[in-house]
């Protein structure tokens, strides 16, 4: 029986562990947190459908239960090291692990909104982030932003911590777009009587059923869309928000008050991704995601032999997205397990 | 300058083949990164002179890639060079530079036909 | 009357030209200075002030004090050639006064003196003269010989690098190194021939005629001597050389109370040709970090000098001021580049003819104005504090450019263009005049300068944040809680050496935090290299610049980095390996208890860093 360490219990690393076990191997799966599902936690409803979180967080759980895999958790990774086609890895829980194959899970961090101070994430009190959003928008979620009274006007901002210099990130965080779509329509359906805008630069509509919902947002929920960039915020004696930005459709600057601002955070490598590089000694890319073998056929294959890649440790990922990406790791995992026997 | 009551009939369509690329090419031969322009608008959104005319410093590129040489010398007078449409600017474009140099050799290109 | 021999003629009609040269051209650079810089003159010649130039002059032209202090070896090369050559001729003078016993001799019986008197001295005095002119001599060949070895390899002077010559120079810096060997030659061989020398030049020559035809070399060296001397003078004007006579008029000009105008003229001519191109301003600019290497004040100065600065040179400096307080000349280097810059763009000022006042409604109960500044509108933490400090302090304030307000002017100045600013001046200045309040705060050093400098605010006190919030706790108005926390202190460029405001952050800051001293503060602090004052300079170059002096900063482990500027603050943020703070920021946070500070280093951003490469 092979023994494989999956670095990482989210959702790419629990996918990979369950194709792996199926496919008759022992995997053990190293998260850092108390608990696996990673960002998925973090998350209520899922695009383009708002499928709830749970439901698949619970599925991939379940799948686990029916199987046999063990999970070190509250662990991190120390080192790697290649020995005579064996892994040697050890944990900060003092464990010492074989394995004959290592999986890079370790996804991706959210980009820390207070970077952009423009913005005024921590220093205003009405601006918050997607992922704060996402809580507030469970049933229980309470979005008021005074005693009693909910925002009447929302903007959500495009692109915060992705293709900006500025904040160091030249990508595109990919999801981003679409989960403005999404919290959009959420907001409205919630709060019914509240203006939203959504501030882009350009949108990104790249899934299935993606740009069926942007449509949906205009069509249905009267999401207006503005096409600037937002400079800055300045918060008000009431503590509203006075946004400044260019309508570049028209030309010229705009100005607009609000009562609540939700900045969309992309994504960003992270120290895990970045720990578990260096402990492999695998390349990152200039974005500090993890560098593939090639983008087309080897898209889970690390430059080192033996340590394979799954997920949004490589480039910002969908939840779809990264459960395919894991099944392909377990896949090419089990082929190259097979030949190299 | 005297008005004669006509002003420039502005074309309808923009007449490529028409275009003179010389200021362009000079301007992003000496600030290349002038090149990288995304359209955000942001800088037009922090600018300190948008608050006080109507200015869109955004527009300064489109004018530029287009040959509008006319309206391109009047507008870009009207910028401060405050910088803060550069600590904006998410692909770093070094603005104002480009304004200097576009305010340096506007003269050089202007259509004398009119 | 006998005639003179033809060798002292190269000589003999180069310092006459020179002479001449030097006379004319000072004369029109002094009539190119201003009515009130020309009465300065007048007025001052006959005072006090005089002296001090002359004490300067010998400190500065011959000792080279300065830089003996900055760099002892590369000070005893400067001092041994300008200090020993300066000796040579007073002294030659004094042995030849006293041989021809009259105070008319001409020059070239001083220079040529072992040419002419073919006999030895038999006086104690005369010996012991003759005896000093030889060890000067060696005095001056000892720093002929280092300035050999420093052209050949600079780095033992601590150097990072000397500067490139031209043509003019290259032909009087030949002059310069010959000048004195041959002189030792030709005087040698002169001793061997007459033994007429003195402790060393009497043995070299005994040496030489051992192995040497002397006879008949003695007049070819004199020849080449004199010829070196010649084409000394030929090429002064055409060299750097020119700082040796025109540095005095410089700094004779100086203690009268002459400095740089906003305009080239006479005194800014006179600067420029002060710069002896030592190259020590290469070694305190930052942009060598960034691997630019052509563009620092000695080129600028050399170009400007030569008609041929290009935009490119001009513009590519932040006018952080760093090389200034190096400069052992004590050249205005920021004036003169300024001065360049204005002339450069003179053509291009805006009129800004759509700014129009309106009416400025403030109570009269305001105590103080706050002018934020543009860029401080993209840090709304140092916004956000201010505001919380003047609830705490029940200051009573106008927030002047809380919306719609025109730029302080001072980014426009940084580029040449004043008569532009003066507009935005004019502009704001009748706000500030209209508000009738009488203390303006500003947050931005940038706008802080011109505030202070170009705005003409009779009876009007402007301050920076960190100059006020002093007075605020003096005056007991802000409590102060310590915090745990240690600090480096960043000076910003405009606020430090451009506006001399170093103690009242440090006391400030000493209330709340730890300070820790630094290696590069004050006066020598970094630049941050986000400059507005330099157009040209690249987005990554800018990363360079900043990440060097974050590495210094970093090696003191605080556990936030302060600074005192928004332009400062962005530029540093956005690097995240440390945690940065404003000053206003730091006191909100310790008076109100509530913000919570980011202090943990994001060491993991070198991890990623380090995975990349």
């Amino acid at each position: 029986m092979k023994h494989i360490v999956v670095i990482g219990g989210g959702i790419a690393g629990m996918e990979t562990a369950c194709a792996l076990t199926d496919a008759g191997h022992w995997v053990t799966v190293i998260e850092k947190e108390e608990q696996v599902g990673g960002k998925l936690n973090k998350w209520s409803y899922l695009f383009p459908d708002f499928t709830p979180a749970d439901k698949i967080l619970d599925a991939l759980l379940e799948k686990h239960s029916e199987k046999d895999f063990s999970i070190l958790s509250q662990t991190e990774v120390l080192s790697v090291n290649r020995q005579n086609n064996k892994f040697n890895i050890e944990t900060s829980g003092k464990q010492k692990l074989e394995a004959d194959a290592v999986v890079v899970a370790t996804g991706y961090e959210l980009f820390d909104a207070s970077r952009k101070e423009e913005y005024g994430y921590k220093i205003y009190d009405h601006v918050i982030t997607s992922a704060d959003l996402e809580k507030l928008l469970l049933p229980d979620g309470d979005l008021s932003v005074a005693a009693g009274q909910n925002p009447k006007r929302i903007a959500f901002v495009h692109c915060v911590g992705s293709r900006d210099e500025k904040s160091g990130n030249h990508y595109c965080s990919k999801v981003c777009c679409i989960t403005g779509v999404k919290q959009a329509i959420e907001l409205k359906k919630r709060l019914p009587e509240a203006e939203i805008y959504c501030f882009y630069m350009d949108l990104r509509m790249y899934g299935k059923n993606f740009e069926e919902l942007y449509r949906e947002a205009q069509e249905k929920y009267d999401i207006q869309f503005i096409r600037g960039r937002l400079s800055e915020a300045s918060e008000k004696i009431d503590k509203s928000l006075l946004i400044k930005s260019e309508d570049t459709l028209s030309g010229r600057p705009l100005k607009m008050n609000v009562d609540l601002l939700v900045l969309l955070v992309g994504m960003e490598a992270g120290k895990g991704t970045a720990k578990a590089a260096a402990a492999c000694s695998i390349g990152c890319e200039e974005s500090g995601f993890l560098r593939t073998s090639d983008p087309f056929l080897m898209s889970n294959f690390s430059e080192q032999e033996g340590i394979f890649l799954a997920g949004s440790c490589t480039a910002p990922m969908s939840v779809n997205d990264t459960i395919l990406h894991a099944r392909s790791a377990a896949q090419e995992v089990n082929n190259w397990l097979k030949k190299n026997n | 300058m005297k008005d004669f009551g006509f002003s420039v009939i502005k074309q309808r369509t923009i007449d490529y083949d028409q275009f003179d690329g010389r200021l362009l090419n000079e301007v992003l031969e000496m600030e290349p990164s002038f090149k990288v322009c995304l359209s955000c608008g942001g800088c037009t959104a922090t600018c300190s002179a948008a608050d006080l005319v109507s200015f869109n410093v955004r527009r300064m590129n489109l004018l530029l890639r287009r040959g509008e040489t006319v309206e391109l010398e009047t507008e870009i007078q009207k910028c401060m060079l405050c910088g803060k449409c550069m600590l904006v600017c998410p692909r770093g474009i070094n603005l104002r530079n480009v304004i200097m140099l576009i305010k340096k050799s506007i003269h050089k290109y202007k259509p004398v036909n009119l | 009357m006998k005639f003179p021999p033809s060798f002292i003629l190269p000589f003999t009609i180069g310092l006459l030209f020179i002479s001449c040269f030097l006379v004319i051209i000072v004369g029109i650079w002094i009539s190119e200075l201003s009515k009130i810089d020309k009465s300065r003159i007048v007025h001052n010649i006959f005072t006090r002030k005089s002296l001090l130039a002359i004490r300067e002059t010998f400190s500065e032209s011959l000792l080279h004090r300065k830089i003996f202090r900055k760099n002892p070896v590369l000070g005893y090369m400067h001092m041994s050639l300008a200090f020993g050559w300066f000796l040579l001729i007073v002294v030659g003078h004094i042995e030849a006064y006293i041989h021809y016993q009259s105070f008319s001799v001409p020059a070239y019986k001083a220079i040529f003196m072992r040419y002419f008197i073919t006999q030895q001295s038999i006086t104690l005095s005369g010996k012991i003269l003759a005896a000093s002119m030889d060890l000067l001599l060696l005095f001056v060949l000892s720093g002929v010989v280092l300035a050999y070895y420093k052209r050949m390899n600079s780095r033992m002077f601590g150097m990072k690098k000397t500067t490139q010559l031209k043509t003019g120079d290259r032909i009087a810096l030949t002059a310069l190194w010959l000048i004195f060997p041959l002189r030792f030659l030709a005087e040698s061989v002169s001793a061997g021939v007459h033994h007429n020398g003195s402790i060393i030049s009497q043995p070299t020559g005994h040496l030489l005629s051992s192995f040497l035809p002397i006879q008949s070399v003695e007049m070819p060296l004199w020849w080449a001597y004199s010829g070196a001397l010649g084409l000394f003078f030929f090429a002064l004007p055409v060299s750097r050389y020119m700082h040796i006579p025109v540095e005095v008029v410089m700094i004779f000009l100086r203690n009268y109370g002459i400095k740089v105008q906003k305009r080239i003229d006479g005194y800014s001519r006179i600067q420029i040709y002060s710069c002896s191109r030592c190259g020590i301003c290469l070694d305190s600019c930052q942009m060598t970090h960034a691997a630019i290497k052509d563009t620092q004040s000695v080129y600028a100065l050399k170009h400007i000098r030569n008609r041929k600065i290009t935009d490119e040179k001009l513009f590519n400096c932040m006018l952080c001021g760093r090389c200034q307080p190096d400069c052992p000349v004590g050249l205005e280097l920021n004036s003169l580049r300024m001065t360049q810059r204005i002339e450069s763009t003179k053509e291009y000022n805006s009129s800004y003819e759509y700014l129009k006042n309106g009416k400025v409604n403030v109570s009269p109960q305001t105590e103080v104005i706050y002018f934020a500044g543009c860029m401080t509108h993209l840090t709304p933490a140092i916004i956000k504090s201010m505001k919380e400090i003047f609830a705490v302090a029940d200051v009573k304030y106008w927030f002047m450019d809380e919306d719609k307000t025109a730029c302080c002017g001072r980014p426009l100045m940084q580029i040449g263009q004043y008569n532009a600013a003066q507009k935005l001046i004019d502009h704001n200045r009748e706000q500030i005049l209209a508000s009738g309040v009488k203390k303006l705060v500003v947050s931005c050093p940038i706008c802080y300068k011109v505030f202070k400098e170009d705005y003409a605010l009779p009876g009007i006190t402007v301050q920076h944040h960190s100059e006020y919030l002093l007075n605020l706790i003096t005056d007991r108005r802000l409590p102060i809680n310590k915090m745990p926390l240690r600090i480096v202190y960043h000076d910003p460029c405009e606020l430090g050496r451009g506006s001399g405001i170093y103690l009242q952050p440090r006391l400030l800051l000493d209330e709340y935090v730890e300070l820790i001293p630094i290696q590069n503060e004050k006066a020598s602090a970094y630049c941050c290299g986000g400059s507005l004052a330099n157009i040209k300079i690249k987005m990554n170059e800018r990363t360079q610049i900043r990440d060097k002096a974050l590495e210094e900063y970093c090696n003191y482990e605080p556990d936030i980095l302060a600074t005192a500027c928004p332009l400062c603050k962005k530029t540093f943020a956005k690097s995240r390996i440390l945690p940065v703070h404003d000053i206003a920021e730091i006191v909100c946070m310790s008076i109100t208890k509530s913000a919570e500070i980011s202090s943990k280093t994001d060491s993991e951003i070198l991890c990623k860093n380090v995975a990349i490469k």
